[in-house]
């Protein structure tokens, strides 16, 4: 199969990615070649084969509703690029 | 020659108070200052170093401390450290310091273990070579035109340097095992959720695992029996009793049955490593092993299995990387989708690119039932083959790549002959096994060769075992780069 530039910026957009006119032919060129090694996966035979989502096929554990963290709302926002109040800034949303 | 005695040998020295941990430690500083071309770590804060030391000195002179207290070790730089820079080998984190521990590094600190720094490593952990790194690329020690492995290259190169006793490292599809195997050292990917991923940055968290990259087989079992054991943090840690490989390094291996998986003995394989195994295996029959063939008919899907489940898990995880609330942020961006596209256009290098590409392809609308659904429908395929396998032996052996390592630049521009490096790796993962990659010799070029045993599920004791076993009659494992003998 074919990945095209076009292709390419459409699949960056749902990553969230921005790329250039000169890297999107470099990149719709490797993931044509990746797709088509994936593409293998089509020689095996796996009409009657569960999924497998996760190698321990057992039930996740859970644990009593109650609060074990403690707050660390300072100490996360230090590390934000941009934090005033309590509150991470970004540029306005609503006019 | 403190860089050449084992962990057992350092820590009975420290006990006895005849070598303290900030001798030990300020010997391993001056070794990384000395190769720093290797540009095997990212961070090394030599006050924390001397802090941690004085501190395991102290609780030493008490006489009652852990037997890894005072040992100084290199984290990858994937495991969050409190107040020191955890980049995960990208420039969207190179502003990142973690106000948390990852449980590892608790565990280790807990233990008494000196933190000499932060190795280096493929960007997020996506590579074979440690070429993708933002802060570039780590130097094979026993060739500097090649490359140590990835993505754990930094911790491979500075424990075949002798920069550090022991390292940790992390595999997602061969991390540990394929550096390992680059630089002649023992590498252990434990079994899926042995070990806990709390506080270890994310790629694809169903095949994750963190585990010691060291230089042999004991002193592995060591760090892992230490790493190891149920975390309440993260909810896929294992509910087991703690690791105890130490304790059956010496149990015999005769009646051991080895499976020899005929899909890892075909062509294609580097002649000089088939021979390297062809001579271990007659060594463990030696000591009372048996083999046998057996099939693992699905093993050539694994790499376009890998290449779906991988990168569907990496771009659903770094999609926390938003330049909201932590990592980089590009300058003066215009609206949100702006912010949001240029930091992670500007953050991430052009294989984490791909990878994120490749995944939210896979997993776009239309697609899903071709690609990520197949894949796990193959997983479950590969995992059986294991399952069958493991019916007629106790550890499946083969080589751990099929080459030795390559030259610095010879794959980047190739994204596929890169990704088959982990053609004998990956399926340990996808299936949530236990591997271990053992030194057992060198090819004409004076490369290491490295040689992988699998094991069921939570028997990496059994893996350290025959390996240790092995390590007893051998001496691969003590080879060191000329340079960095002394």
């Amino acid at each position: 199969m074919s990945i095209t530039t076009d292709d390419v910026f459409a699949i960056a957009r749902l990553g969230r990615l921005r790329i250039n006119d000169k890297d999107a032919s470099h990149y719709a060129e490797s993931l044509t070649d990746i797709m088509d090694l994936v593409a293998q996966m089509n020689t095996v035979d796996t009409n009657t084969i569960k999924p497998m989502a996760h190698p321990q096929d057992v039930n996740l554990p859970l644990r009593e509703d109650k609060v074990t963290e403690k707050n660390c709302r300072d100490a996360l926002l230090q590390i934000a690029p941009s934090a005033e109040k309590g509150l991470f800034l970004v540029p306005r949303v609503v006019e | 020659m403190l860089h050449t005695l084992s962990l057992v040998d350092l820590a009975s020295r420290l006990r006895d108070r005849s070598l303290s941990a900030v001798e030990l430690s300020q010997h391993f500083l001056d070794r990384i200052d000395n190769a720093s071309k290797l540009n095997a770590f990212i961070t090394v804060d030599p006050e924390q170093v001397r802090t941690q030391a004085e501190s395991a000195d102290q609780i030493l002179s008490t006489g009652d401390s852990h037997v890894l207290c005072g040992i100084p070790l290199a984290h990858k730089d994937i495991f969050c450290t409190e107040g020191m820079k955890t980049s995960c080998g990208s420039k969207m984190l190179d502003n990142f310091i973690s106000p948390y521990d990852a449980t590892v590094v608790k565990r280790l600190a807990n233990a008494g273990m000196v933190t000499l720094g932060k190795t280096n490593m493929d960007e997020f952990a996506m590579g074979s070579s440690n070429e993708t790194s933002w802060y570039g690329p780590v130097l094979n020690p026993w060739s500097e035109q090649r490359v140590p492995g990835g993505s754990s290259g930094g911790s491979a190169a500075a424990v075949g340097a002798r920069l550090a006793p022991i390292a940790t490292g992390t595999d997602t599809g061969g991390s540990i095992r394929q550096p390992a195997a680059f630089c002649g050292l023992t590498g252990l990917k434990p079994s899926y959720g042995r070990v806990s991923r709390y506080g270890m940055i994310a790629f694809a968290s169903s095949l994750d695992q963190a585990g010691p990259i060291a230089r042999s087989c004991e002193d592995a079992a060591l760090l892992l029996d230490a790493m190891s054991g149920h975390d309440p943090l993260d909810s896929t840690s294992v509910n087991n009793d703690p690791s105890t490989a130490s304790a059956q390094l010496a149990n015999t291996i005769s009646g051991l049955r080895i499976g020899l998986p005929k899909q890892f003995f075909e062509d294609g394989i580097d002649p000089e490593i088939s021979r390297a195994v062809d001579v271990a295996i007659e060594t463990l029959k030696s000591l009372g092993a048996t083999t046998v063939e057996v099939d693992l008919p699905n093993s050539a899907a694994g790499i376009p299995c890998y290449y779906v489940i991988a990168p569907a898990e990496a771009s659903s995880n770094l999609s926390r990387f938003d330049g909201v609330r932590y990592g980089y942020r590009c300058e003066d961006p215009v609206d949100l989708a702006d912010l949001y596209e240029r930091s992670r256009s500007e953050g991430f290098g052009a294989e984490v690119k791909r990878r994120i590409m490749i995944g939210a392809y896979a997993l776009s609308s239309g697609y899903y039932d071709a690609y990520y659904l197949k894949a796990q429908r193959i997983r479950r395929l590969i995992s059986n083959d294991f399952d069958t396998a493991f019916e007629a032996c106790d550890v499946i052996l083969g080589p751990t790549t099929p080459t030795t390592a390559f030259g610095l630049g010879a794959k980047t521009d190739d994204p596929i002959s890169m990704y088959l490096n982990d053609i004998f790796t990956n399926t340990v993962n996808l299936a949530g096994l236990p591997g271990l990659s053992l030194p057992v010799g060198f090819d004409n070029a004076g490369l290491p060769i490295g040689m992988q045993l699998i094991g069921k599920f939570m028997q990496e004791s059994i893996l350290l075992n025959v390996g240790h076993q092995y390590q007893n009659v051998t001496d691969w494992h003590k080879a060191i780069p000329q340079e960095y003998q002394a």
